[in-house]
């Protein structure tokens, strides 16, 4: 108990401590259990990250630990448990499909955990040093999940490629951190921001294009955006709805941080540099997507163009535009878990299938994941009164307030351009003739699906108290 | 010129010398060895300037663990290095110039922040005198507490490493033949086969 006092708000990091002790109490079950706990670990895991989102919810004090590296506050709660969220409902997404496909590794819920627990040290960093180790904590994670199917060739081409990119994105967010460090003396974001407002050089610029090229690549931004589609393509299907879905969230939340908590004096400077991998990201979302025969290729590109979309409202450098993304990203993690979950349960009696012409006549065949589905795809592609809509609105209406004219134009026509390759689908769904029947889908992806619909299409239900509480942790910076 | 400046001639020239060995000595494992003492010269050398810890991390962690790494992956890996040596002289010019940037970055660098003292206004020093507390104080003061944080992080990343290597390269064949000494000790004489083999023919 003496080592809790000396520790100055270790308290604050209760939920992280909790993560990390819970995620080695199991590897240590596993294994002695060994490969059969596979299943057991996946419900306890799921509930450890339950009770992880309980802590951090009932926890409402707010602070910096660790000599000022670990920050708690609204922005950074509201974060985690989107974070957590998506993480469980990723680990929900795969008991069924490692049990049909035979892969079944009881270290993959272990591993989910260890990256979230890197994942919410991202979203609290409010240093360099944890920036980093959090963000290697859950990149070196995610490495090992997208190859963890080694019996598939194709995984570990993704796994490999997505190393060998991540470690080069790494490396030029270390280097612009050691350009931070070199030209203002602090690793802290506070004396960071003290220090630029003071002196602002050349070279300081140099660290901020180069750390923020480290963290485009996490959020998958044109024109760092390459690893992808491969890496969606080739990672087992769960695997992929677990980094569309957490992972972008929680480097998104980092991105904030770093450029409101650490940049805040050279806002005229990156507000430009987000501009351009906005407009970038949303016009190669738009047009690439529209060739793509495979779905999770699809959603490559839908998610590179999504981030696109919510990087609109950070250009705008305003607290209705931070506000925006964070509204933003809750959305695009429901819906994208939901479009995963039908991915999911694309499975005929001869295995898994990826093609959009799968999906072909799914309305006679499947009329309540047809309508789900089709809803979601109304929603990705910003057809009111859908949430999807709504997340475009506010980053639009927050970039309008700003004046960025140019961008929000460029948007909304990438916008349209994207809706074609989502309406194929619909299309495809409803008005084409069937080929085969999926199999029947299981209980926990029909939850999924289902809560992921209802949230979809009864936004506005719940859009006045969701918009409060993005409102509230917008607040944090400003 | 005392104790201290012979010792220091003494370690560095011998660190040189075996510098010079370790890309000069035609057995591989000799050039291995050379390395260790480099190594040890090396953290005689930290040891005079007052870092004895840094000296002794250098023994552990670079002889202790480094250099036998080395040691086992040369004398386990099939390869001719006398054959890989032919032509060594060609790359003395570029490698000769690659050395003098390296000297004159260096000396710009040094330089610089000597005559130019900003450096120095930059550097935030957070640990103490070292005149007052060893550094192995200091470092354990600051890495324990103040950068508790990091340290366990490190840690953690550490642990990911390791299991994402068992993960992906361990398996268990089912046909692997393992030791069982029960069968061995209850084998029956009577069915066992002695053959005289000769050395190097095999049966």
């Amino acid at each position: 108990m003496q080592l809790l006092t000396e520790i100055p708000g270790l308290n604050l990091a209760a939920p992280e401590v909790f993560i990390a002790v819970a995620a080695m109490v199991l590897l240590m079950i596993g294994v002695f259990v060994g490969e059969g706990s596979s299943r057991i670990m996946h419900g306890l895991s799921v509930a450890l990250l339950v009770i992880a989102g309980g802590l951090l919810v009932f926890s409402p004090e707010n602070g910096a630990a660790f000599h000022g590296a670990f920050l708690m506050d609204p922005f950074a709660r509201l974060m985690k448990v989107l974070v957590i969220i998506g993480s469980g409902v990723a680990i929900a997404l795969s008991v069924g499909y490692a049990r049909l496909e035979d892969y079944g590794r009881f270290e993959y819920p272990i591993l989910v955990m260890l990256a979230t627990l890197g994942m919410m040290l991202m979203v609290s960093a409010n240093d360099l040093i944890a920036l980093y180790l959090g963000l290697e904590l859950q990149a070196l994670a995610l490495y090992v999940c997208a190859a963890i199917n080694r019996e598939s060739l194709r995984a570990t081409e993704a796994g490999l490629k997505y190393f060998v990119l991540g470690a080069l994105s790494s490396g030029m967010l270390l280097y612009g951190c050691s350009l931070v460090y070199g030209f203002t003396g602090h690793t802290g974001f506070e004396g960071i921001a003290a220090a630029m407002a003071a002196e602002r050089s050349l070279g300081l610029i140099f660290g901020i294009v180069f750390i923020l090229v480290g963290i485009a690549f996490k959020i998958s931004a044109v024109p760092f955006h390459m690893w992808t589609p491969d890496v969606y393509e080739g990672a087992p299907t769960p695997v992929t709805a677990f980094f569309a879905a957490a992972p972008k969230v929680a480097a998104m939340a980092m991105l904030i941080r770093v450029v409101h908590g650490a940049f805040e004096p050279a806002a005229a400077d990156w507000r430009q540099i987000i501009t351009f991998i906005s407009i970038a990201s949303m016009g190669l979302g738009a047009f690439a997507a529209i060739g793509q025969t495979n779905i999770k290729r699809l959603m490559a590109y839908s998610s590179i163009g999504h981030m696109g979309f919510a990087l609109v409202g950070l250009a705008a450098g305003t607290e209705e535009g931070v506000s925006g993304v964070i509204l933003y990203m809750i959305i695009y993690m429901a819906m994208t878990l939901g479009t995963f979950a039908c991915i999911l349960s694309m499975r005929r009696e001869d295995g898994m299938v990826e093609e959009i012409t799968d999906l072909a006549g799914l309305s006679r065949t499947k009329p309540m994941m047809a309508l789900v589905l089709t809803a979601l795809m109304f929603s990705l592609a910003g057809i009111p009164p859908l949430a999807g809509f709504w997340a475009k609105y506010f980053v639009f209406l927050a970039a309008i307030q700003a004046e960025l004219y140019v961008l929000s134009v460029i948007g909304v026509l990438a916008s349209v351009v994207g809706a074609f390759y989502y309406l194929r689908i619909v299309k495809l769904i409803w008005f084409d003739e069937p080929e085969q029947d999926f199999v029947p889908m299981a209980s926990e992806l029909r939850l999924v699906l289902g809560v992921s619909g209802i949230f979809t299409i009864f936004y506005v239900i719940v859009a006045g108290p969701l918009s409060a509480i993005a409102t509230t942790a917008a607040r944090t910076f400003f | 010129m005392g104790v201290t400046s012979l010792f220091f001639y003494l370690f560095a020239s011998i660190t040189v010398a075996s510098a010079f060995m370790v890309i000069a000595s035609r057995n591989p494992v000799h050039s291995v060895l050379f390395l260790i003492l480099a190594f040890f010269n090396a953290a005689g050398l930290f040891m005079l300037t007052g870092a004895e810890f840094l000296a002794l991390i250098l023994i552990v962690v670079y002889v202790g663990a480094v250099a036998v790494l080395f040691l086992f992956v040369v004398m386990m890996l099939d390869v001719d290095f006398s054959e890989l040596r032919e032509g060594f002289l060609q790359y003395l010019p570029i490698g000769g110039i690659i050395g003098l940037i390296l000297a004159v970055e260096l000396i710009l660098v040094l330089g610089s922040s000597f005559v130019d003292g900003k450096a120095a206004l930059v550097a935030v020093q957070p640990i103490p005198d070292l005149g007052e507390v060893s550094n192995i104080k200091a470092i354990g003061d600051l890495l324990y507490t103040r950068y508790i944080f990091f340290f366990q992080l490190a840690g953690l990343i550490l642990l990911v490493a390791m299991i994402g290597a068992i993960v992906l390269t361990l398996s268990h064949r089912p046909n692997v033949k393992r030791q069982n000494i029960t069968d061995q000790v209850m084998r029956d004489p009577e069915d066992v086969e002695l053959h005289s083999v000769k050395p190097g023919e095999g049966i």
